[in-house]
């Protein structure tokens, strides 16, 4: 079993027993030490076994962009440990010791920054623990600390001959000052960071032993499977759960706010209680949109000023007196998760407690959110991290649907467990969409071919208008215009309006969340003036990029390396897109092959990339392979389409996701750096659309401007 | 009571005859490593062998497999199955690891039946497995790493 938790009381008690499960200070316990400041508090997240062994404690829900490689590896860089003794598990939801550096006291992982806001809190971890062993040390043996080394979990002290292994002295350890200040390597230094150091969790995900929360069990435990309505907004009216009982193994049917719960001995016995229901949905509140009247809407929308987001001189004079306008409009719809593991959790209600086990993304939204459903003290809950087999943003949920859901249950059925199980049904028909949106962009050249103006409108649903503590509805919420209202060409004259309609149909941060329709619309449309100008397309934005040297790098390099203005054969194209998302810069030139009838292929990917210090550059290579794939497959075929309030598309033979034989060759440069490190999650996902819509360009002469693609013809 | 034989073990299964063999292997048996995605064999996260070949489990009734042995991620010991482990393992395909079990398993059941498959019919073996982290380029590389392996 491969189970990655931390239970507070027990991490506590591990603590403060003698002889095992050794951990660094002893200052667990007490109001004072509550209070001290996370970043310099080793124990709460290194712990060091006499058997040597290291375990990090990762606030980071490893969902497959790395954590539990990556932050170790900052952690086991500065204490000079030996890799092949780390270990990672996840850390409880605590949001005093385990908050986001970057989010405030929240505790939560998004926005590609595990590693950006971890990065120095776990180098000090490291090194703050590497000190104290080092004291202890000098201690036992009366030298100084100056004059012990440590390589490779071996204090040593040279000129006496004496050495000796981390887990010798971690006991000792534990009584030494944790030191308020700590000095940190020379980058020059490192040794594990920037190297490929084996993914922690590969081993476990190869052989089927990894436990995610589909797999993980407790004595006893139930399986609930609920009945959603079809429409958001409906709720029950009325139930008729005879033949449910009946059904052998069936344990509980119970009514939800948000649909009708069956509970049975396992999932098969659960489907089928839940097939022998009879619920009469109220809908009298139910959203009966279309995606199409949705569209129509924006569009009338995008015909008016909105909210302004920016203004860069006269837009609109500058469009008037322009010697040649362009305008376009780029339509994109609601997108699915579709995670491969549906959403899930385990939860148990005991004593007026919960207890919780599964991928939890966003741990303060969680607590606030059960807090409330079961109206217990956030005190009373305890959340235990397992590893979840994707997410793109779903788990982190602003209402916990699913958690939320899970809990009821249990607290119905106090002293059991309760595995919920949503089918892949379920899950692809619970909202949380990446928001339908509508771009309206209007551009003026002058005589020359020179880009004069810009003046751009964006029609879609705020996502952060979801959150417990929303932004006033007169403002911009920046993840409706995130890459459109802050890129960095040099144009005189820019506007960017926003239009954030009210609509009954939940919405969510979605890999890159607004960067991906604003990067498309931008880098397509800029692409549209290029040509409209005569111009080069990377000669115009190189031109334009006169104030942004890491993003005209990451261009210049990808240009190189795909081989830029090389000619290719008839029937191919290449188009390039760049896109700066999470504080990281990428590139892609992205070549296409399309044949007569219009299909297309993408051949080749060439990716560049600017995460300042790559951690572990293997892992960055994935994430970048990984963010081409998933942005090609929503760029193929993914939609999700409202008719009458109901989502059409609930399984992967409607909903299709990419599969292997349409997945290009990927190479991905990254750029030297020692810049403090960024995002690598979801920075890839941006750029690649618009470099394939460019190249189908370049290819056929056809611009698309409709997402998905389904033909280029 | 039905008999399965589940990785050279026999088992006396309650399941009624109509469970999907995946929810069996799960539920009842406790293998976890075959995993549940969509119940509708679209996706490939659930195949095991029955018999020595590739089945998707979620839509396999318990009553249709009956006395053929069934092996699973956790059975798969085959000197093919720790080469494709091996070369999995050496290329670090996994990102979430959620389809992975499926992924490995199509490998096998690829390179038992074809030792030296070329680009075009890995791509047509692994197309039957959706990842949405799309590990495909590393799962390519796996697959012709596990055939130099067993060369």
């Amino acid at each position: 079993m491969n189970v990655f938790l931390v239970d507070r009381r027990d991490f506590l008690r591990l603590g403060l027993a003698a002889g095992t499960g050794l951990v660094l200070g002893v200052r667990l316990a007490g109001a004072a030490d509550d209070a001290a400041p996370a970043a310099v508090t080793p124990d709460v997240f290194v712990r060091i076994g006499e058997d040597d062994t290291v375990t990090v404690i990762v606030k980071h829900i490893e969902f497959g962009q790395g954590t539990f490689t990556g932050l170790p590896t900052v952690v086991a860089e500065e204490l000079d440990c030996d890799w092949s003794r780390v270990r990672a598990v996840g850390a409880p939801a605590d949001p005093a010791r385990y908050a986001n550096l970057n989010w405030g006291g929240a505790q939560g992982t998004g926005g590609s920054s595990s590693m950006n806001n971890a990065y120095t809190q776990m180098r000090r971890a490291g090194a703050t623990a590497r000190a104290m062993l080092v004291a202890a040390a000098a201690r036992a043996w009366q030298v100084r600390p100056g004059e012990i080394t440590v390589h490779r979990g071996v204090l040593r002290h040279a000129a006496s001959g004496r050495e000796a292994r981390f887990g010798e002295f971690a006991a000792a350890a534990r009584a030494e000052a944790v030191p308020k200040n700590v000095a940190l390597k020379d980058p020059a230094d490192f040794v594990y960071i920037g190297h490929d150091l084996p993914r922690l969790d590969i081993p476990a995900k190869s052989d089927g032993s990894a436990v995610y929360t589909q797999d993980f069990r407790l004595p006893g435990m139930l399986t609930a499977l609920v009945a959603h309505p079809r429409r958001f907004g409906a709720g029950v009216a009325r139930v008729d759960d005879a033949a449910a009982r009946a059904v052998d193994g069936v344990v509980e049917v119970l009514t939800l706010p948000s649909g009708v719960a069956v509970v049975a001995r396992d999932f098969w016995t659960a489907r089928k209680g839940r097939e022998a229901l009879a619920v009469e949905w109220d809908e009298t509140k139910a959203c009966r949109r279309s995606s199409d009247d949705i569209l129509d809407q924006y569009r009338t929308l995008a015909a008016q000023p909105g909210l302004v987001a920016r203004a860069d001189g006269d837009a609109a004079g500058a469009l008037a007196a322009a010697a040649t306008t362009l305008d376009a409009d780029y339509e994109f719809p609601y997108l699915a998760h579709a995670a491969m593991e549906p959403m899930n959790a385990v939860a148990r209600f005991e004593n007026g407690a919960l207890e919780m086990w599964y991928g939890v993304q966003g741990q303060s939204l969680d607590l606030g959110n059960l807090s409330r459903a079961l109206d217990i003290a956030p005190e009373r809950i305890t959340l235990n991290m397992l590893y979840a087999g994707g997410s793109f943003g779903r788990r982190s949920h602003f209402a916990s649907d699913y958690a939320v859901e899970a809990a009821r249950i249990a607290q119905a059925l106090p002293g059991r467990a309760v595995k919920l199980v949503w089918t892949r049904e379920d899950d692809l028909r619970a909202g949380a969409y990446r928001p339908l949106n509508l771009h309206r962009v209007r551009g003026g050249l002058d005589t020359a071919g020179n880009v004069l103006a810009w003046h751009h409108r964006i029609v879609g649903q705020s996502i952060r208008a979801g959150l417990p503590k929303p932004p006033p509805a007169d403002q911009v919420d920046h993840t409706c215009v995130e890459g459109a209202s802050n890129f960095t060409y040099a144009i005189p004259h820019v506007r960017v309006e926003s239009h954030q309609p009210t609509l009954d149909i939940p919405v969510l941060w979605w890999r890159s969340v607004g960067h991906t329709h604003t990067a498309f619309a931008v880098e397509t449309f800029l692409d549209e003036l290029a040509h409209a100008a005569g111009r080069d397309p990377l000669a115009l934005r190189r031109e334009l990029l006169t104030d942004d040297p890491r993003r005209r790098a990451v261009l210049d390099l990808a240009a190189e390396k795909a081989g830029w203005g090389e000619a290719l054969p008839a029937g191919r194209g290449r188009g390039l897109a760049v896109h700066h998302s999470f504080k990281t810069w990428v590139a892609e030139v992205a070549e296409v092959t399309v044949a007569d009838d219009g299909s297309f292929q993408v051949d080749r990917v060439v990716v560049a990339v600017d995460c300042g210090v790559a951690i572990n550059p293997s892992i960055v290579r994935a994430q970048m392979q990984g963010g081409v794939g998933y942005a090609l497959s929503a760029l193929l075929g993914e939609a999700v389409t409202l008719v009458d309030g109901v989502a059409q598309q609930d399984n992967f033979d409607t909903y299709p996701l990419l599969r292997c034989s349409q997945m290009p060759e990927v190479e991905v440069h990254i750029v030297p750096s020692r810049e403090h490190p960024s995002g690598v999650g979801e920075p890839a996902v941006p750029p690649l659309a618009p470099a394939v819509g460019n190249a189908i360009f370049a290819a056929t002469g056809k611009r698309l401007r409709r997402l998905p693609f389904t033909t280029a013809a | 009571m039905a008999r399965l034989t589940v990785n050279t073990v026999d088992h006396d299964v309650a399941s009624s005859p109509d469970t999907p063999l995946l929810w069996v292997l799960r539920d009842e048996l406790g293998l976890t490593g075959t995993k549940y995605a969509c119940g509708k064999a679209l996706c490939g996260a659930c195949t095991v062998f029955v018999d020595g070949s590739p089945v998707r489990a979620c839509v396999t009734p318990l009553a249709a497999v009956g006395r053929r042995p069934v092996t699973t991620i956790e059975g798969a010991d085959s000197r093919v199955a720790e080469a494709v482990r091996r070369a999995w393992i050496e290329l670090e395909v996994a990102q979430c690891g959620y389809c992975q079990s499926g992924q490995v398993m199509s490998a096998i059941a690829l390179l038992e039946g074809n030792p030296n498959p070329d680009a075009a019919a890995v791509d047509r073996a692994m197309d039957g497995n959706l990842c949405r982290c799309a590990t495909y380029a590393r799962i390519r590389r796996a697959v012709r790493r596990a055939a130099e392996l067993l060369a």
